[in-house]
């Protein structure tokens, strides 16, 4: 309270001292992201352009430093009243926003309030379908979304002799083969642990990897990745990594730089890792869709997205909501989504610019940027594959990595592992069920 | 007589103080206050709801095992980097003390790791022992270790000490050079007079001389190990592998910021505080004793 207040004083002292408080013609809109790079620039040539197109509105974009940072900054601005108008969230922070009702603005009110056309239809339901509730309501809007894929360099598996494999027992006949031909310290590898191998392994055979359709359908979610397939997949990723035929790289994707450099020849990871691979790859490369277990029913089914999507924060004007509203009208817009899904790497949110980029010849040089997409279209979603919406997401990836690295290193088994991983899950969304605005 | 001729108005001292008085109350004790209270909260992220949960915070961290694992932990880690980069420094400290060529410099260069933040540390690191982006660890593999640092969760322990500890050895080694320049040199010469060897000299003459410095740096650094490492291990480990490397600090960061559990974070850091103080106590209560002014 009282820094809040200072703050307050200390602006107005600001404003007062440069004297240059200008009568505001336009109504601005606060934009809080976490791009950085090419992906910045992005931001920025939009934002721009919407200032350009017309001038009620204006669009300020502001880096907050990475998405943990942006969510925490947005968290904080909220909790002293001066939230921004659009902040962009990373997928598994979905949940926290949603049970914040009243902190945020769902964009079908939003776009309703405005008067804005507004056809949920036209955005690829794979995508869309991680950010609406299970009665189809769009709470936030889709902006940059990725998918898992397998990486592989063409040259070395060309040289080992090995096909791209399609299925995991193939995966893992590859590695080996791989390892036999000189890899001996990687034959493959992830990042984000249990993005790849719970949650979309676990979509990719349509398998629960929580109650209520994954937490969609509400906050008294209960986990259940500890079945069968997900035990059996763990259990050949430690027997594995004892041979370094699978190497563990780590939480995140810090490991990616093994790919690049050549050391695992087959990777599995992020569409968006795209930007990088073509950047620092010295050999042939290409990304396929993740591999799956030939006797699981039904695989593949589709997987999820990654990425991230923007929340309009509520508590503000309606006035200024309209150009929130107009301004996410003006990134549906079909050859914006073309431009943003080119200079990005990032999918197409919308099924028109999908067939656009298609029709242009896009994916013809570069087949392995559509790949994120078959896989997202490959069935119409189940329960099991429609998204994630679990609370404290970013915590729960911890812990679950916590107990697979203790299966990996040998102190548990996979079982026990799973196991342990999905009980204290489960104690973590108690917790937040019991913070969570009814 | 004279006090109250300089003070005429009762009022000014504590007018000429206030303003000291208020940073202190303002950046020191309002922050302490509002982690107390937080701590009997249970609240989301957003401060949307707030109930009134007594010590449920407190309960729910006495029945957990692993916070258990991360207090010993912690003792442990710091126990470790205060006197590894204690030892480390003053071996620096004594060596750079010596007239040598070009003394200047070497101790300049020493100087220079304080002036990186933590988790620049830790990347640093990373670069040289990362188990397949690291320089070094290409050498420890050629070696014969097993290094992986990623999955075995004694050498993700032992980089994270070892990172911690450099980091801060430059720190030391400035308070250290310090001390054993105002060792009046006289001593030292009586005691070489007198036919003590240079080790000696050292331990009865040197060593006691410095151990103001020795006592102000070993409280410097438990505070150090204790608050200042989380940067650190986020960049390095994030706690991993499993948790092996999550100490309390650690911890109230992770489940404040990135799990949003703000009251258990605060009931953590209410903890952690107490911690301190009360181990800072014993340190002067004791440790204090020997050392002579």
């Amino acid at each position: 309270m009282a820094l809040r207040h200072f703050g307050t004083a200390a602006a107005v002292a600001l404003a007062v001292g440069l004297g240059a408080s200008p009568a505001l013609a336009v109504t601005e809109i606060q934009w809080w992201h976490a791009m950085t790079g090419a992906n910045n620039d992005v931001i920025v040539k939009l934002a721009n352009d919407f200032n350009a197109a017309q001038s009620d509105y204006k669009v300020i974009p502001t880096y907050k430093g990475n998405y943990a940072d942006t969510m925490n900054a947005g968290i904080a601005a909220f909790r002293a009243g001066n939230a921004p108008h659009i902040m962009q969230v990373f997928e598994v922070g979905t949940a926290t926003m949603m049970a914040a009702t009243g902190a945020v603005k769902p964009v079908y009110k939003l776009m309703a309030d405005a008067g804005e056309k507004f056809d949920p239809k036209i955005y690829l339901p794979a995508i869309t379908g991680y950010y609406s509730t299970s009665k189809g309501e769009m709470l936030s809007f889709p902006f940059n979304s990725s998918s898992t894929v397998m990486w592989v360099n063409l040259d070395e598996l060309k040289k080992a002799n090995v096909e791209i494999p399609k299925t995991w027992p193939e995966t893992f006949e590859a590695a080996k083969k791989l390892k036999a031909a000189g890899h001996d310290t990687c034959g493959f590898s992830g990042s984000w642990v249990t993005w790849v191998n719970l949650e979309q392994l676990s979509a990719w055979h349509n398998v629960p990897l929580a109650s209520k359709a994954n937490g969609l359908d509400g906050f008294d979610t209960v986990l259940e990745f500890n079945g069968p397939l997900q035990v059996k997949h763990l259990e050949n990723l430690v027997e594995l990594q004892k041979t370094k035929v699978y190497d563990y790289a780590g939480r995140t994707n810090t490991g990616e730089g093994r790919f690049t450099s050549g050391e695992c020849p087959i990777y599995l990871t992020s569409s968006a890792f795209f930007g990088n691979v073509k950047a620092q790859a010295k050999f042939n490369f290409t990304a396929v869709p993740m591999p799956y277990y030939p006797d699981a029913k039904g695989a593949p089914q589709n997987s999820i997205i990654g990425g991230a999507s923007l929340w309009v924060m509520g508590g503000k004007p309606a006035e200024e909501y309209k150009g929130v509203a107009k301004f996410l009208t003006f990134l549906s817009d079909t050859d914006r989504q073309v431009y943003i899904h080119k200079a990005s790497g990032y999918l197409p949110i919308t099924k028109a610019a999908y067939e656009k980029a298609k029709a242009e010849g896009f994916y013809k040089d570069q087949p392995y940027l559509e790949t994120p997409l078959l896989e997202l279209t490959n069935k119409e979603p189940t329960e099991n594959s429609r998204g994630l919406r679990l609370g404290n997401m970013v915590q729960l990836r911890d812990v679950w990595s916590e107990e697979i690295e203790q299966a990996l290193a040998g102190k548990k088994t996979a079982k026990q592992a799973l196991d342990a991983a999905v009980e204290r899950g489960n104690t973590m969304l108690r917790q937040f069920e019991k913070t969570a605005v009814k | 007589m004279q006090k109250q001729a300089i003070f005429q108005s009762k009022l000014l001292p504590y007018a000429l103080v206030a303003p000291q008085l208020a940073i202190v109350l303002i950046f020191f004790y309002w922050p302490a206050l509002q982690a107390v209270i937080q701590s009997f909260l249970l609240q989301d992220a957003f401060g949307l709801s707030t109930t009134f949960v007594w010590f449920d915070n407190y309960i729910e961290l006495l029945k957990d095992r692993a916070y258990f694992e991360a207090i010993v932990r912690t003792f442990f880690f710091s126990f470790a980097i205060a006197v590894s980069s204690l030892s480390f420094a003053l071996l620096l400290a004594v060596m750079a003390d010596k007239p040598l060529r070009g003394s200047t410099l070497y101790r300049t260069l020493l100087i220079w790791p304080y002036a990186v933040a933590p988790p620049v540390v830790g990347v640093l690191w990373i670069f040289m022992l990362h188990p397949s982006l690291g320089v070094l660890s290409r050498y420890l593999r050629a070696l014969g270790v097993d290094w992986n640092p990623l999955l075995d969760g004694d050498q993700a322990a032992a980089l994270i000490i070892f990172a911690a500890a450099w980091k801060q050895i430059s720190y030391n080694f400035l308070f250290f050079l310090a001390g054993l320049q105002s060792i009046p040199r006289s001593v030292l010469e009586a005691a070489a007079i007198d036919g003590a060897r240079p080790m000696r000299r050292f331990w009865t003459v040197t060593f006691p001389l410095l151990s103001p410095t020795i006592f102000f740096l070993l409280v410097v650094n438990i505070v150090y190990a204790f608050f200042d490492t989380f940067g650190i291990i986020d960049t390095m480990t994030r706690g991993g592998p499993g948790t092996s490397t999550v100490t309390l600090v650690y911890k109230v960061y992770s489940d404040g910021l990135l799990g949003g559990n703000l009251g258990s974070s605060a009931a953590q850091s209410v903890i952690l505080m107490i911690m301190v103080i009360v181990l800072t106590g014993i340190q002067f209560r004791f440790v204090e004793r020997k050392v002579t002014y």
